[in-house]
């Protein structure tokens, strides 16, 4: 941090560039687009607003929240949402620190075996949706249905009949290798010496992973815990893709929610109030990595 | 010794194994996309068929695939381009020329991507209406510069603070401007940097639905919406399905691949070391 005051001196304040010019662009782009569209959501969730019968509309306090509040949609949606997030990370992290072992050995192809392993991270959410509904799951066509068929059990409709697992097993899918490279990036700063020390101390493999690779990867998991989070509340395309919602509200979580009050019945006032809560949801989690991106900035250099 | 043999044996056989599953989904894709609308749906699936580039040639000539294609493209380069000219000066003043503020700035741009998209979808639909944005690619482009700076700039960051300021000081010695220093200096030094901030910010462009689908219709949508709409064609167009699809994702599927490493780094926004 020492060259700043040498780079000070080298040149006089009035020869520093105008951060103003330099920066400014960008903030504002990100101020217009991202602080004030917040800003009009808070304020629409405070009024009565329907696109179709745009004349009567003004403040109503509360009401889009407690028509919220007390629509069992709603609960429903919270409900589907948190059962999402929540399996979708306890198989991402179990499976991508299952794959992050074995990917951490070296071996013949290793590369090209993690190349093909992380592929699903860069299908686009409706193309996985595609495959996983049509070619894998469908109850007649599908590669599951040929499966049970050839092993004398009956063929699943799986979207019908567990479309919620059926949704988490396939965004699992696209999140397990995001998971994996993370904890690999974290195992490979693992220092070879603790583990060589553990092997002179008569420590079996197990023993390895439980008490040395474990901790250490704790931070590690945490950071991917978080931010899977994040990015999973904002989970849409899977969905729209794949079961709309459906059967019945089995698959409906709340940024679809949102998505149908907004754009399917037009109320603009209870979808801006659910909106509000999606990021509160958010933030929960955000503000602890942030404190965390935080504390690493300060700690030097990434 | 060779008992540790045998067991490295094993995790390597393990690990082709779980490559082969994860990426499974996406070979079987890839085979559909080369059948016959006939041997798509076959039972028992086929492996061995007869091999038919139809349905990759009727992907792309039916409709408005092109369009699709162009509007992919166009959102997708145009927002990072966008992304790259206003992120690369603020990482700039920030790496090297940091106040008290900076540290906050920079947490407070990346805490705007951590805003989830439906906290600001209805103002910003409601502002596209009223502008006639709606079903505009460039408009679409530029909802995904807002969504991509934050990465870039964080990218480009962390970047810039690596690069010795003795490799600086020395062009302004010799008399350099500022445009002539980020020109001439940093930016020769910043291609790597640059490419995987790009790379990254096109592949998420390029995937994002939720933006697309809300804001956009025939006109603009790219491939990510185009291929939504086969979400309705159930059952009897695989190939064509199959085929649209893989020509969708396998650019950025190949980028994906190049950018794996700094994939790390650009989404967890130095989190993870």
């Amino acid at each position: 941090m020492t060259h700043h005051r040498v780079l000070t001196k080298t040149r006089p304040q009035a020869l520093r560039p105008n951060s103003f010019w330099l920066l400014g662009p960008a903030v504002l782009l990100l101020i217009v687009w991202t602080q004030i569209p917040f800003a009009l959501t808070l304020y629409h969730s405070f009024r009565r607003f329907n696109l179709l019968n745009p004349e009567r509309q003004g403040f109503v306090g509360l009401e889009n929240f407690a028509s919220l509040l007390t629509d069992p949609i709603f609960w429903t949606a919270i409900l589907n949402t948190l059962v999402l997030v929540g399996s979708v990370l306890l198989i991402t992290v179990a499976v991508g620190l299952l794959l992050a072992v074995l990917f951490y050995q070296e071996f013949p192809g290793r590369a090209l075996a993690r190349t093909l392993a992380i592929s699903p991270f860069f299908v686009m959410p409706v193309v996985s949706a595609l495959i996983w509904k049509n070619m894998l799951m469908h109850p007649v066509y599908g590669l599951f249905a040929w499966m049970a068929e050839s092993l004398g059990q009956r063929p699943i409709d799986w979207l019908a009949t567990y479309p919620m697992p059926s949704i988490v097993m396939m965004v699992s899918w696209q999140w397990i290798p995001f998971a994996m490279l993370l904890i690999l990036t974290g195992l490979q700063s693992l220092s070879k010496e603790q583990l060589e020390a553990a092997k002179i101390d008569g420590a079996n493999a197990w023993q390895e992973f439980r008490y040395i690779v474990v901790p250490h990867l704790a931070q590690t998991l945490s950071v991917v815990v978080m931010l899977e989070t994040i990015f999973l509340l904002t989970i849409f395309a899977e969905i729209y893709a794949s079961t709309s919602g459906g059967p019945g509200l089995a698959t409906t979580t709340l940024p679809y929610l949102i998505y149908l009050k907004a754009f399917g019945e037009y109320r603009i006032g209870v979808a801006a109030a659910g909106a509000v809560f999606a990021v509160i949801l958010a933030n929960i989690v955000a503000i602890f990595v942030l404190r965390m991106i935080g504390r690493n900035l300060q700690g030097g250099r990434t | 010794m060779s008992q540790g043999q045998r067991i490295r044996w094993e995790l390597t056989l393990l690990a082709y194994l779980a490559a082969g599953i994860m990426f499974f989904p996406i070979f079987w894709l890839f085979l559909t996309g080369f059948k016959s609308e006939g041997d798509a749906i076959a039972i028992p699936p086929k492996l061995v068929f007869t091999l038919t580039l139809e349905s990759i040639q009727e992907a792309l000539t039916r409709s408005d695939y092109g369009l699709h294609f162009l509007n992919s493209i166009i959102s997708a380069l145009g927002s990072t381009a966008l992304a790259l000219i206003l992120a690369i000066p603020a990482a700039y003043s920030m790496a090297f020329y940091p106040t008290q503020r900076t540290q906050g700035l920079l947490l407070w741009m990346i805490s705007t991507k951590m805003m989830p998209p439906v906290g600001v979808i209805i103002p910003v639909y409601l502002i596209f209406r009223d502008l006639r944005w709606l079903d505009n690619v460039w408009a679409l482009a530029l909802i995904y510069t807002v969504m991509n700076l934050p990465v870039v700039i964080w990218t480009l960051y962390a970047f810039f603070r690596e690069v010795p300021h003795e490799i600086m000081e020395a062009a302004r010695v010799d008399g350099a401007s500022i445009p002539q220093e980020l020109l001439r200096v940093l930016l020769p030094l910043s291609v790597p940097a640059i490419a995987s901030a790009a790379l990254l910010s096109i592949i998420l462009a390029w995937n994002e639905t939720f933006w697309s689908l809300n804001l956009t219709a025939a006109q603009a949508s790219p491939l990510s919406v185009y291929v939504a709409s086969f979400k309705t064609a159930e059952g009897l167009f695989w190939a064509k399905m199959s085929a649209a699809s893989m020509i969708a994702i396998l650019p950025v599927m190949v980028m994906g691949w190049l950018a794996q490493r700094q994939l790390v780094r650009g989404l967890t926004f130095g989190a993870i070391k």
